[in-house]
């Protein structure tokens, strides 16, 4: 853990003082000539990127890195994925490791300006709450001063934590501890009274409680957590395709097409709108040169935002969360596509 | 030298330069500097360039700004809104405090293990084998784990803590014990002890200087410690005897009140403790081995007691052999204590770590550790070496 942080801070040195591809255009290059992506993920977070049994990455934040492949390779399977803690998220980027960190990392202006970095559009609009033990009887947030709290450094969620306790004049004592996995062990074990990060990892790591139903999710959202993938600042060639592939699964949403009726609506569609975005009217893919069929490609491999959505962390899933804030601006959601034209 | 006849002149000269072995010598070495001068500055200067192309600030001016995420444990005043220099300062003293500590007890512990493991009694013998061959040979991360999983999942909630005497709890939130609560008497103890060190150095002077001149011992240890624990004791009596204690008690969510060890905390102590305890047990075991017995025997027929023999005779030989191994266990102990980050303890590692991801400042932090590191360990080392050399025979 340490050691990989320290590995990571020194290939950053190393790799900033060899000079890395860092300029336009390089990244979508350096992928085509690899044939593959290299895509940084979580460690493990149930529902966002997650190895199944047979070791296959399956995840919201996996899916956006498979529509990136398929929209650039024509191949959503040819992506490397490197799980990454929250520590190293950021280093990896920014020395090359990976082309895209698609991660649910917070979109946070220190993070735009001074990192390095460009964060693509929201993939999940997320809040951070807290998840307590029911045997507690701790009803609200404000029940919990004096609380002990279980959190990941080097997060948003770390620093909302004590803006919060400071605003509302309360005292919590923080359990940091970096590893994922170790500090849900904490919280299962009881060396903390409350829980945070943000809500769908909440949802998340209760579906991976011994017992679910002896934990609670305290009805209050303390903070807006944009969730996004981000790409190295610097290559704009690359971040308009990782801009725009996102924009384009929601797009696909809006339009009604999704991976059952994509082919059908290539053929059939005399929706200037749908034709543009599948390539079936050419012009779309020479702006960000790619072929035509970039998402076509991508919506055949992980169907619509919708349909990611439903498939990794809808109602019917363990997860179990509603989209919310997060369905179509038409349904009074957040999703806003920018005109594919 | 020899040159062959013939040859012109000036070559000669050169060739003469070129040929004597120190000049040679010093040729090489400047060349190797300029190398590595050249080097470091292409690292440098490039790593600044490739920072600069990529919109990464650099600098320690973050050191200043407001580091806005709480810390655990702190033996200084320490909040959120305190700058980021103020948290890599906590996580300084954090770390000192867990490596000295460290020291103090492997050291304890070690040296007994390793006289156990020579022990004539069999099953102490093999007991203490046991111990040293098991924590030795699992790596410490796993040890570490093992004691905060222990300490975390074994013990029970704050609300059925153990309560082995009254007012001591032991709950997966740590120990808590009472605490003195504030009186002038402990700052009477604390001047006795003070006063009491400076007898026994007096006593010590005094007499040595008699035994030059009469021949005649003075039980010196025995009057120290004597003193070193009873002028306090007088000082706490002078002081009106205090016998109120702070008790942590069960208040919302946790105790509070009284002293808390957390399970961090212990938990990192436990593991470094016992394993580096096992490394200088086997160097105490070799170091006593070294001392010839023959050296024992013939101190025994001078009519030596056991205890003069130890002290004069077998020590001095083993300190040599011991002292210089210790030191690089010291080392050792105080590196693996940034494994803390594993379970959570925040040392200097910890919240380095936090703030190089919270401000993205990678080489700035890593820059910090490895300059406290090197330091730390240069100062044990000095230290050591020091101790070692005072402590080494003098050969006449």
């Amino acid at each position: 853990m340490t050691l990989k942080s320290f590995l990571a801070a020194g290939a950053f040195v190393a790799a900033s003082a060899v000079a890395m591809p860092a300029m336009a255009g390089e990244t979508l290059d350096a992928v085509r000539d690899r044939g593959e992506l290299r895509c940084g993920v979580n460690t493990g977070l149930a529902g966002f990127s997650n190895p199944d049994s047979e070791g296959n990455w399956q995840g919201l934040d996996v899916d956006v890195c498979k529509a990136i492949a398929a929209s650039i390779l024509g191949d959503a399977d040819a992506v490397s994925y490197t799980p990454l803690t929250a520590q190293q998220r950021f280093t990896a980027l920014q020395s090359g490791e990976v082309d895209v960190l698609s991660r649910n990392t917070t979109w946070t202006l220190t993070r735009d300006t001074s990192l390095g970095l460009h964060f693509a559009p929201i993939t999940f609009y997320d809040g951070q709450g807290f998840m307590v033990r029911k045997e507690l009887g701790v009803e609200s947030v404000h029940d919990l001063d004096g609380a002990t709290v279980c959190v990941q450094p080097g997060t948003t969620t770390e620093l909302n934590l004590a803006d919060f306790f400071r605003a509302n004049e309360m005292d919590f004592e923080p359990v940091v501890i970096e590893d994922f996995e170790e500090v849900n062990a904490a919280y299962f074990a009881g060396r903390c009274d409350a829980y945070t990060t943000d809500s769908s990892g909440l949802a998340s790591v209760r579906s991976t409680a011994p017992d679910p139903t002896a934990h609670m999710i305290l009805p209050e959202i303390i903070s807006k957590e944009p969730l996004g993938p981000a790409v190295r600042q610097g290559d704009d060639e690359f971040f308009n395709i990782v801009k725009w592939v996102v924009y384009a699964l929601i797009e696909a949403e809006e339009y009604g097409v999704n991976s059952e009726n994509l082919e059908e609506m290539r053929e059939t569609s005399e929706n200037p709108g749908i034709k543009r975005l599948l390539g079936a009217e050419p012009g779309m893919g020479e702006h960000l040169d790619l072929e035509e069929d970039w998402a076509y490609n991508a919506i055949e491999a992980v169907g619509n935002y919708g349909e990611i959505f439903e498939r990794n962390v809808g109602p019917d899933t363990d997860l179990g969360l509603e989209r919310g804030i997060n369905g179509l601006w038409t349904d009074g959601g957040l999703m806003y596509a920018m005109p594919v034209r | 030298m020899t040159v062959p006849a013939g040859v012109d002149t000036d070559r000669k000269g050169v060739s003469a330069i070129w040929n004597d072995p120190q000049t040679r010598g010093i040729i090489y070495q400047a060349l190797a500097l300029i190398l590595v001068v050249l080097v470091g500055w292409f690292l440098f200067s490039n790593t600044l360039q490739n920072l600069e192309e990529r919109n990464i600030s650099t600098g320690f001016g973050f050191l200043d700004r407001s580091a806005g995420f709480s810390i655990s444990e702190s033996l200084v005043d320490y909040e959120a809104s305190d700058t980021y220099g103020r948290a890599f300062l906590v996580g300084l003293l954090n770390t000192f405090q867990v490596a000295l500590l460290g020291i103090f007890l492997a050291t304890i512990l070690g040296t007994i293990v390793g006289i156990l493991r020579l022990s004539t009694n069999w099953l102490v013998a093999k007991l203490a084998s046991v111990y040293v061959e098991v924590l030795r040979n699992i790596p410490v991360l796993l040890q570490l784990f093992v004691w905060y999983g222990v300490i975390t999942v074994s013990l029970p909630s704050p609300r059925q803590a153990f309560e082995p005497m009254p007012g001591v709890f032991l709950s997966n939130r740590g120990f808590m014990i009472p605490a003195p609560v504030e009186d002038p008497a402990y700052s009477y103890m604390g001047i006795a002890f003070a006063v009491a060190i400076l007898l026994s150095i007096t006593l010590r002077i005094w007499a040595r200087r008699r035994q030059y001149l009469t021949g005649a011992q003075f039980p010196v240890f025995p009057c120290s410690v004597g003193m070193l624990i009873g002028l306090p004791i007088l000082g706490w009596l002078i002081g009106g005897a205090p016998v109120v204690f702070e008790l942590p008690v069960l208040q919302g969510f946790n105790f509070q009140g009284g002293i808390t060890l957390s399970p961090e905390f212990a938990a990192l102590l436990l593991g470094l403790t016992t394993y580096t305890s096992a490394f200088i047990a086997e160097i105490v075991r070799g170091g006593i081995l070294g001392v010839d017995y023959g050296q024992t025997e013939a101190a025994a027929s001078l009519g030596l007691r056991r205890v003069r023999i130890l002290r004069f005779i077998i020590l001095p030989q083993a300190l040599r052999l011991i002292v210089p191994p210790t030191t690089s266990q010291y080392l050792n102990l105080t590196k693996n204590s940034s494994l803390a980050v594993a379970i959570g303890y925040p040392d200097l590692v910890s919240v380095g770590n936090t703030t190089l991801n919270q401000t993205g400042q990678a080489i700035e932090a890593v820059t910090i550790f490895m300059a406290v590191y090197l330091s730390f360990s240069l100062s044990i080392s000095v230290f050591m070496n020091w101790y070692n050399s005072r402590i080494a025979l003098v050969e006449r």
